[in-house]
């Protein structure tokens, strides 16, 4: 994991290297700081003029100044490394999501990736903070402190040495004991949460079923039940401070007592007083860094968590790769399926397609017909490589989808997709996805093909009308015309509409197929649609039912000889009275 | 200044609301923490005293076998007073933890309990994604005020206190040079500090943005694959990407200067009092002290001092650090109160619903299941109550509404729908559909007019039992994490197995309810992100068919259902449906073709009425949308 998240550092190494030099360097001077005045502090008690005072004194405040530079210099680096290294990972979180094929996407959802580049960043931002400043720092205060309690009292230094083992061991139970605890007690917490995004979404129905008192009890246990772990874990967090003041308070007093006869017996010849009392500062300041450092571990572990998540966005591999030599030229629009059958997943028990053979040729016009659940989609996802066949395989202009360059495949097959989404920006801008190069004549006939002209001039700004997020600000049918004409724009060798005309009124609907007709007749056109009056007049009619093909044929002769199409046909278009006979 | 007064505000209350929660525990960890503190403080004393038994016996070559006891005698006491620290301040850390987790899980109950008591205009206008900050970031941001920054500030301030009484207790003149200093120091914090939390809020403004940009283009990935848009969405995410990194290296550079600015502030104040301390040391000057002790100035005032300067200065900057939390904690309390404090949807309705039985000809309210319901009506005025058997029958006469003032969204709409007949409303979006659907089960008020239900104005009906005689599906479904089993269920918390199951299969759910991998103990996540749209609607319609309503409303509940299996789910509902009345609202014609009575909606006017045969003879509006020569927009 540290791996991982450490590639993403790239340019903010010098300034990760730099935070702990830098650090060190102030640590040294604030280290150095009571020694100065421990000399200081003998020079004054054995009476010495003022002179000397202002020298140490001028000595103390270069000091202070350098440890100030050192201090804010580290603070600037350690704010340029932990924020780059956030930036970086969100980036590369980004991009790494770019590569991701159908099927990966499939597996994260949205507001999981979207925690993962924001809540997460921010946990390993802070604790890479801590671990380049206050981590290096603490070790580094204690060392010097230690060297610095021998220096100044030689033996009596010996006391710390038998405290450390006991404040370590005491912090170390409590990092091992509550980070599980955290752990188990954070993964509470999301659940809880979501909890409460399920109710929030679900409001009407809980009113509508009247289920307040459940929800709140439902509500209630889950928020006890997770208080019960943070507790648990806080109130063994909070041992730290009392064994670090149990070891503080021992050293002070043995310090005191023993250092006192120490300074009388030998008349200060082993000890003074002067370092009798830096002696205690030293002391402080190690017992100080050591619970900053227990604080510091509890805090990354926690921020360890975090990192798996980023990590598993980081490590995922697209499930499909461009081959070694790709093919970029489509031949032409013909369609191949042989023998292919689908799963979505490794271990899915359900077959989505299977036995299905089919040749489309070139410029033909197929309707795709078929219930809820008989893989209508997932067919036609097949031919732009969106997802690829479990068996078999499917060819477009002669070649193996898997062989081409999937930039090329994708442009030379346009995909109009189910659950469509149109951008925030200009008219003008969400066309130009089809060709970014796309002359205003290109896209004005563009959305002519796609009857999307019509409202468009209706609109003030024309095509720089700006669209909101999702295209909130237009309406269904005008939505899917303008998705239509984005991507009519990439001049596509197969078009393929995958239930693209749904709220579109029949009339539109009819228009869009005859401009289609006779403006791209070499395009090969694949149409799912629910209506059939959408199909009618393809050249074939492919009819699906649970996965498999269940019939091909021109409208009339479905209509003859296919159960399926005539009952889906007579719902559309009889009257409600016939169809109680 | 107005801002200040407000802060104060919300934090006295917040003080009163964990006063309340702990009225016990809550005084006795304020006791234990200043003991902590006080205790804290006192041992400079004593530790001033055993350095100044040592210097004198230091000068006077006491050995140690005099001196010592009197030395040691000091040294006890301190430890006694150790001790009396280690207790109170373990006492404080367990009792506070407890105080902190009660007080959020209390606080969030009582933050969701009120939230379920809110009008469904709440969750209509207010983001989603802002209720949840609620729960997350704003809650957060309280745990640290409540467990860190307000003992932290507590702890320091007495701190600060004590030192200073004990610092006057030794010399006046050096405590004014120490209080000079930390004038300093806090005008250091202001702006420091000021600009930390300045950029903080930008940074929290970036992340925002960022997390919006971040959700279009997820959103829309499938499309950015098809689009080969890969690259071009990059670009956009840098441009957000780097200005969220400025924001944040900006903040945190402020930060991370704080702390070695005041340390060093500190380290050179410790410089000048030890000068100036020298300077009065010099016998010729012969300073006068002023001091509460009458001590004269000497190495033995001097030497503890530097060392009270120093803790001093280390509290003022322990209590510098707390300045963002404290800011970001008093925002994050004042959202906290101001949804608690959200006034909840009004009820005075007093006619209930019972069960019942009939006797006679004469209505009887009953115990066990009937099938038979009825609005039981308390009369006021001679105390007797009369109770009205339940068939479903809903009229509305000249009902006027509006979401916002000055934009009606239905003007004079006057409909009846007798029990057992299907009513439809058909027309564009925004047309007042389901408008008039939010108005029946109270979810919005009318602004004029009435609504009648069975003969009851429904403003009297309890608003509970209102809503559990109409039953409801509508276009997007909204599951809940548990097994397919348990949604069901949610329509009916006392149903059986064998009734949810009947339920799916009326539904026309069975049939894929079975062939999910684990069939109705399948464990449904994400709102059901496994299933398709048309699955979601089936097991809502399931749902609904379980909870077995006497009126039900299916707002677009079909909409992605095919048509073969809408056909199947139809006959299923007529079946269920049979003598209770229905309101349907479809986008698709061929589903409200077999409506009793079909209402065709226009800019909140209804502008057509009739049955699929009448209205396809007027050749209105109704004609030309099915003939589709229009588009339902």
């Amino acid at each position: 994991m540290v791996k991982e998240i450490a590639h993403s550092l790239r340019e903010y190494k010098r300034v990760s290297v730099a935070t702990p030099v830098l650090v060190t360097f102030e640590v040294l001077l604030e280290c150095l700081i009571p020694y100065v005045i421990a000399l200081l502090v003998n020079e004054i008690q054995d009476g010495c003029g003022l002179d000397v005072i202002l020298t140490y004194g001028a000595i103390l405040v270069a000091m202070a100044a350098a440890s100030l530079v050192f201090g804010v210099s580290s603070g600037i680096t350690c704010a340029s490394a932990s924020s780059g290294l956030a930036k970086n990972l969100r980036k590369d979180m980004f991009y790494k999501i770019q590569s991701y094929s159908f099927q990966n996407i499939d597996k994260f959802n949205v507001s999981s990736l979207i925690t993962r580049m924001t809540t997460d960043v921010t946990n390993v931002q802070t604790a890479y903070m801590l671990l380049i400043r206050l981590v290096v720092r603490s070790p580094l205060m204690l060392i010097f402190s230690f060297i610095m309690a021998f220096v100044m009292g030689g033996s009596l230094a010996w006391v710390f040495v038998a405290v450390v083992p006991i404040l370590g061991i005491g912090l170390a139970v409590i990092v091992i004991k509550t980070v599980p605890l955290f752990h188990r007690a954070f993964r509470k917490y999301d659940k809880l949460n979501n909890s409460i995004q399920e109710n929030v979404k679900a409001a009407r129905e809980v009113k509508s079923y009247v289920r307040e008192d459940y929800e709140q009890n439902k509500f209630g246990a889950a928020s006890h039940d997770l208080r019960k772990d943070f507790q648990k874990a806080e109130r063994i967090l909070a041992f730290n401070q009392p064994i670090m003041q149990f070891c503080l308070y021992v050293v002070m007093c043995a310090v005191l007592s023993f250092g006192s006869y120490l300074v009388i017996d030998s008349m200060g010849l082993n000890l003074n007083v002067g370092e009798l009392s830096s002696i205690l500062t030293y002391g402080f300041m190690m017992l100080n860094s050591l619970m900053m450092l227990s604080m510091a571990f509890t805090m990354i572990a926690m921020a360890g968590e975090s990192g798996k998540r980023i990590v598993e966005v980081l490590t995922e591999e697209s499930t499909l790769k461009n081959p070694a030599e790709p093919v970029f030229d489509i031949a032409d629009g013909s369609i191949d399926f042989e023998d292919v059958s689908f799963k979505y997943s490794e271990n899915a028990e359900r077959q989505a397609l299977s036995g299905i053979n089919l040749h489309i040729a070139s410029g033909e016009t197929i309707g795709i017909i078929g219930g809820t659940g008989s893989s209508k989609s997932t067919l036609v996802q097949l031919i732009s490589r969106l997802y690829d066949v479990s068996e078999g395989c499917v060819k477009v202009g002669g070649v193996d989808v898997r062989q081409y360059d999937m930039d090329a495949l994708r442009n030379g097959v346009a995909m109009v997709l189910q659950k469509n989404v149109l951008f925030s920006g200009t008219i003008a801008e969400n066309l130009r996805w089809g060709n970014k190069d796309a002359t205003d004549d290109e896209i004005r006939e563009a959305a002519h093909l796609a009857c999307a002209d019509e409202f468009i001039e209706r609109f003030p700004d024309k095509y720089d009308t700006y669209i909101e997020q999702g295209g909130a600000n237009v309406s269904g049918g005008q939505k899917q015309r303008l998705c239509i004409a984005r991507a009519l724009l990439k001049k596509p060798k197969i078009l393929i509409l995958d239930d693209s005309t749904s709220a579109v009124d029949t009339h539109t609907d009819a228009k869009i197929r005859k401009a289609m007709r006779e403006y791209i007749p070499e395009t090969t056109k694949l149409i799912i649609a629910q209506r059939t009056a959408s199909v009618e007049d393809a050249d074939r009619i492919i009819v699906m039912d649970g996965g498999s093909i269940n019939d091909i044929g021109t409208h009339e002769e479905l209509l003859k000889r296919n159960a399926i199409y005539r009952e889906v046909y007579t719902s559309q278009n009889k009257e409600g009275h016939d169809l109680e006979d | 200044m107005k801002t200040e007064k407000r802060n104060k505000g919300v934090l006295i209350r917040l003080f009163k609301t964990v006063y309340s929660f702990y009225p016990v525990l809550l005084p006795v960890a304020i006791a234990c923490i200043s003991v902590t503190a006080v205790v804290g403080a006192v041992p400079a004393i004593f530790m001033q005293r055993v350095i100044g038994g040592i210097s004198a016996a230091f000068d006077n070559q006491t050995p140690w076998a005099e001196a010592g006891p009197a030395i040691l005698n000091d040294v006890y006491i301190l430890i006694a007073l150790y001790v009396t620290s280690i207790v109170t301040g373990t006492v404080f850390g367990q009792l506070m933890t407890i105080i902190t987790q009660g007080t959020l899980e209390k606080l969030r109950d009582k933050m969701f309990n009120g939230m379920q008591k809110l009008p469904v205009k709440f969750f209509d206008t207010t983001g989603h994604g802002d209720i949840m900050s609620y729960y997350t970031n704003d809650i957060d941001t309280l745990r640290q005020l409540i467990s860190q920054s307000a003992p932290q500030i507590l702890v320091s301030g007495i701190t600060v206190l004590s030192v200073l009484v004990i610092m006057l207790y030794y010399c006046l003149w050096l405590t004014l040079v120490v209080l000079t200093g930390t004038a300093v120091m806090l005008v250091v914090t202001k702006k420091i500090g000021g600009g930390s939390a300045r950029y903080f809020v930008k940074q929290q403004q970036a992340i925002g943005e960022e997390e919006g940009y971040i959700e279009e283009m997820l959103t829309g990935q499938k499309v950015i694959k098809t689009f080969c848009h890969e690259r071009e969405a990059e670009q956009g995410f840098d441009e957000v990407n780097g200005k969220l990194y400025e924001a944040s290296r900006r903040a945190n550079r402020y930060a991370n200067m704080l702390a070695p600015a005041l340390f060093n502030i500190g380290n050179v104040l410790y410089v000048i009092l030890a000068v100036v301390g020298g300077v009065f040391l010099i016998p010729r000057l012969n300073v006068p002290n002023v001091s509460i002790s009458g001590m004269a100035i000497s190495i033995s005032v001097v030497v503890p001092f530097l060392n009270m300067a120093k803790q001093f200065t280390g509290n003022i900057n322990q209590v510098s650090q707390q300045v963002n939390s404290v800011v970001m904690g008093v925002a994050g309390t004042r959202r906290v109160f101001e949804l608690v404090d959200r006034p909840p949807e009004v009820d005075d309705g007093y006619v209930t619903l019972v069960r019942a039985r009939e006797e006679k000809g004469r209505i009887v309210e009953c115990e066990e299941r009937t099938g038979v319901w009825a609005w039981k009506h308390p009369h006021h005025a001679d105390g007797s109550v009369t109770y009205t058997k339940l068939c479903g029958d809903v009229r509305m006469f000249d009902v006027d509404f509006e979401y916002e003032e000055g934009k009606p969204v239905l003007r004079g709409i006057s409909l009846y729908a007798k029990p057992g007949q299907k009513v439809a409303f058909v027309g564009a979006t925004g047309a007042g559909k389901t408008t008039i659907t939010n108005l029946l089960n109270r979810f919005y008020d009318i602004a004029d007019g009435k609504i009648r239900y069975d003969g009851i104005n429904i403003n009297k009906i309890k608003k509970a039992d209102l809503r559990r005689s109409l039953g409801m599906v509508l276009q997007d479904t909204n599951l809940f994490t548990g097994t397919v089993m348990e949604n069901i269920r949610y329509g009916k918390l006392d149903a059986s197995d064998e009734e949810c199951i009947a339920a799916a299969k009326l539904a026309g759910a069975d049939d894929f309810i079975t062939r999910l991998p684990d069939g109705y103990n399948t464990f449904i996540t994400g709102n059901g992100a496994n299933l398709s749209q048309g699955q979601r609607q089936l097991l809502s319609i399931a749902r609904a068919a379980v909870a077995d309503p006497p009126v039900m409303i299916l707002d677009e509940a079909t909409s992605s259902i095919d048509t073969r299996t809408e056909a199947i789910v139809q006959r299923g509902m007529d079946a269920l449906m049979k003598g209770r009345t229905v309101f349907v609202i479809a986008h698709r014609l061929s589903t409200v073709k077999n409506s009793d009575v079909i209402i065709v909606l226009d800019h909140g006017r209804i502008i057509e009425r009739g049955t699929h045969e009448q209205l396809l003879e007027q050749k209105g509006q109704y004609y030309q949308l099915y003939t589709g020569a229009f588009e339902l927009e």
